[in-house]
């Protein structure tokens, strides 16, 4: 399950900011769709929580809903210096995790 | 004898059965209530944008200092990229809402003070309607929103 979702980050000094970006890639099923060959419903499955952080304190926490894309986006600046450990965490309902860890350059 | 023993176990078990059956039941219909509550309690719940509002407790006030950056017309209506910046000072979470998607709230950005206060993400658009953003600095809530048009098929205007 580890590898079905892939969690890519990147982290780039620019003009004494820090530019985070960040993609996972998950389904970010809403639960409103429906299977069109069974006409089921898909059941809801999407990120509803990121935590990104440097050297072990909290940037950003993020609540998702399942009005995100699919395979979400991120991006944002931080006053940060090279070398910082960046460290992205995020959790789905359905009870999948995935992290990744970038340290600035 | 035999007989009479078992069958007045068995009834007894029956009713402990009944007992535990009705306890496993309860959890289960107070979880059902409060699902229903949850219209109102569980923001993510919230299919109308006044719900929503006001299951986050926000009151916001319109402001130029917020800008919503989307496009016009979506090309794509599943990944509408959507950047929400601020210029207020001290700007502690961002909020996104979607007007006409089934479940308007779709979500929050807790900022850190280091972070600059702007946030790109890509977000579903299910119907032409409007991106709105709401900021959070200290104990007051800032709004601005961007119309965003879809078309099926993805042509034309």
């Amino acid at each position: 399950m580890a590898k079905k979702f892939k969690t890519r980050l990147k982290a780039k000094l620019k003009d004494g900011k820090v530019n985070i970006k960040a993609i996972v890639s998950h389904p970010m099923e809403t639960g409103h769709r429906k299977d069109k060959k069974t006409g089921e419903k898909i059941p809801a499955h999407y990120i509803n929580e990121v935590i990104v952080s440097a050297n072990d304190k909290t940037l950003l926490t993020a609540d998702w809903s399942g009005s995100v894309s699919k395979n979400p986006y991120l991006s944002f600046n931080y006053a940060g210096k090279s070398g910082d450990k960046i460290k992205l965490s995020w959790k789905d309902n359905q009870g999948n995790t995935g992290e990744a860890e970038k340290t600035v350059k | 004898m035999k007989r009479r023993t078992f069958l007045k176990g068995s009834l007894a078990a029956g009713v402990t059965g009944a007992t535990v059956g009705g306890s496993l039941l309860a959890p289960n219909m107070a979880f059902a209530e409060d699902a229903d509550t949850a219209k109102v309690t569980d923001p993510f719940a919230a299919t109308s944008m006044d719900d929503a509002l006001k299951a986050l407790g926000i009151k916001a006030e319109d402001s130029d200092k917020v800008t919503v950056v989307a496009p016009d017309l979506a090309e794509n209506a599943a990944v509408v990229p959507v950047e929400v910046k601020t210029s207020i000072e001290g700007a502690e979470d961002i909020f996104v809402f979607i007007s006409n998607n089934p479940t308007v709230y779709s979500a929050k950005f807790k900022l850190s003070e280091s972070v600059d206060p702007a946030v790109k993400c890509r977000f579903k658009v299910g119907k032409t309607g409007d991106v709105i953003a709401v900021v959070k600095a200290g104990d007051k809530y800032y709004t601005n929103k961007k119309a965003v048009k879809v078309t099926k098929g993805g042509c034309g205007g």
